[in-house]
């Protein structure tokens, strides 16, 4: 193709737009808001994923250790669970530790359930605190950690705890959330594909009659596609390029305003920098793909005239 | 020139369009296709065009056997054909110029000679002032003047014109006949079907007659021939 035909049907993509004003406006319009709905779908998705995640990052193992265990055996049992490859942090609470912890974790209101213990009077055993790099292979970190115990002659672990049962119905849960998540976005995306290419197959179905008269005068397929292809781009990426500076724009509000109510809750809205690209490049992305593949599969059927 | 020999064209729900035509038409002539609505006045034109092809037979136009035309050829056959409706067929949106100009971006000729060229058959047509003009706001005769310049516009060899005065008053139509006249002076082959006796039995043309699918008359001054 000549570099002047490529300009022609460039100018002529642009001026189409214009000449089917209100079509252009109607297919514009049915991207932004197909769209939009996904849009807002995709962020409560990633949202409820956050929140899953941050949930899951919470589990932790609690590790009980006998009355009488000697420092040297507990400083070599840290070495040897931070050597496990599943275990990201653990941390020594020494008996005195964990009575401040608990204290402060029941509250002023209860403290006088916990009146007259002290350093001298301590019910509680020494402990570890241990995290996982991944909160789905805690239980499996668990097993690691009993099996430690069990290799010397006296266990020197009381209990082993992670919250068996109770972990793994989180994980189901924050999976399905995800799952459901996942099948709703899809679905919005299979149907604004659907909705936004019928629009514009209506669009050009007006336009048959034109195809025709250019066939007539001796168009090739080609010379009739190329207006059409840069028309239908130029409607997807300015329907996306609308949808994405309302929906991120609106969600940074939203974010701003809900920040000090929600923090209270101890709830994080991911914020503009962590998901902005990632959404914006895939509205862009469908938006510009739907409008190219609407008008060329529109115009192929009917340059059969 | 255009050359059909035994040409038959039968369509999907039966009906027998043409059945056995032989013609000949030579380079500058001017034909006039009469006969009665549904003859197959519109098939023959088709098939010159490359809208329909042949059931049977053979046709040629411009050397180019068009029955046997490969669908990526079609287009590059087109532009050497001229063709005028009853109904105009203009791009709505697009003005007179740039539906003039149209049928030269098609051939890819650089923007300079497009202009140069397009405005001097809009001269020709007598519509320079209307160049910007959509196709919405001109009369019917200046519509299909607009047209006519779209199929001049490249040169081609014939043109066909489909009852091009169908929808025009007379003063009109001979406005546009003249154009046509001066056209085919100008050497360009024309094929035009019409029901307009006035204009056939002044012109004193060739006269081709078609009754259901067959030449039934065929002459050289002829005239109608019918009651209008």
């Amino acid at each position: 193709m000549k570099v002047n035909t490529f300009l022609r049907h460039l100018r002529e993509g642009f001026k189409n737009i214009a000449r089917n004003g209100w079509m252009t406006f109607a297919s514009i319009s049915s991207i932004v808001i197909s769209l939009f709905i996904l849009g807002v779908f995709l962020l409560l998705a990633l949202n409820v994923n956050n929140l899953a995640s941050q949930i899951e990052s919470q589990v932790q193992i609690r590790v009980f250790l006998q009355l009488d265990t000697q420092q040297a055996t507990i400083d070599s049992l840290k070495t040897q669970i931070a050597n496990i490859p599943e275990v990201s942090k653990v941390e020594y609470v020494s008996k005195e530790q964990g009575l401040e912890q608990l204290r402060e974790s029941m509250g002023a209101e209860s403290a006088d359930l916990l009146e007259g213990y002290d350093a001298e009077n301590n019910p509680l055993p020494d402990s570890f605190t241990i995290e996982v790099f991944d909160p789905q292979t805690i239980s499996f970190a668990a097993k690691k950690i009993e099996a430690l115990g069990q290799t010397s002659q006296v266990n020197p672990f009381m209990s082993v705890k992670y919250g068996k049962g109770t972990v793994e119905t989180l994980f189901k849960v924050t999976n399905a959330v995800r799952n459901i998540g996942l099948v709703i976005v899809g679905g919005l995306a299979i149907t604004a594909m659907f909705l936004i290419s019928t629009t514009i197959k209506m669009t050009i179905l007006a336009r048959r009659r034109e195809i025709g008269i250019m066939k007539l005068v001796g168009a090739t397929n080609h010379f009739i596609r190329w207006p059409f292809f840069i028309e239908g781009a130029l409607i997807g990426i300015s329907g996306s390029l609308i949808t994405t500076v309302l929906l991120l724009y609106g969600y940074h509000k939203l974010v701003s305003a809900s920040q000090f109510d929600l923090g209270l809750m101890m709830i994080k809205l991911v914020t503009l920098k962590e998901v902005g690209l990632l959404v914006a490049l895939l509205l862009m992305g469908l938006g510009t793909v739907i409008g190219i593949w609407g008008s060329t599969i529109s115009v192929r059927k009917y340059l059969k005239v | 020139m255009i050359e059909m020999q035994d040409v038959w064209k039968t369509y999907a729900d039966g009906t027998h369009a043409l059945r056995g035509v032989s013609v000949l038409i030579e380079r500058n002539e001017f034909v006039y296709l009469v006969g009665p609505s549904g003859a197959g006045k519109s098939t023959f034109m088709k098939l010159i065009y490359r809208e329909e092809v042949p059931t049977k037979g053979q046709i040629s136009v411009n050397g180019f056997n068009i029955g046997k035309l490969k669908p990526r050829k079609i287009p590059y056959v087109r532009r050497n054909i001229g063709v005028i409706f009853q109904d105009y067929r203009l791009l709505p949106k697009m003005t007179a110029y740039e539906n003039i100009a149209f049928a030269m971006e098609v051939i890819e000729a650089p923007r300079r000679i497009i202009k140069k060229r397009t405005m001097e058959v809009l001269e020709l047509v007598g519509l320079r002032g209307k160049h910007a003009s959509l196709p919405a706001q001109l009369s019917g005769g200046e519509q299909q003047r607009i047209a006519i310049a779209r199929a001049i516009v490249n040169n081609p060899s014939v043109i066909v014109a489909d009852e091009p005065t169908g929808n025009l008053d007379p003063e009109t139509s001979w406005g546009i006949m003249n154009l046509l006249e001066e056209i085919n002076f100008r050497g360009t082959t024309i094929v035009m079907a019409t029901h307009n006796k006035e204009i056939v039995n002044t012109m004193r043309k060739r006269v081709i007659a078609i009754e259901s699918g067959l030449i039934v008359r065929d002459e050289v001054r002829g005239d109608y021939g019918y009651e209008s």
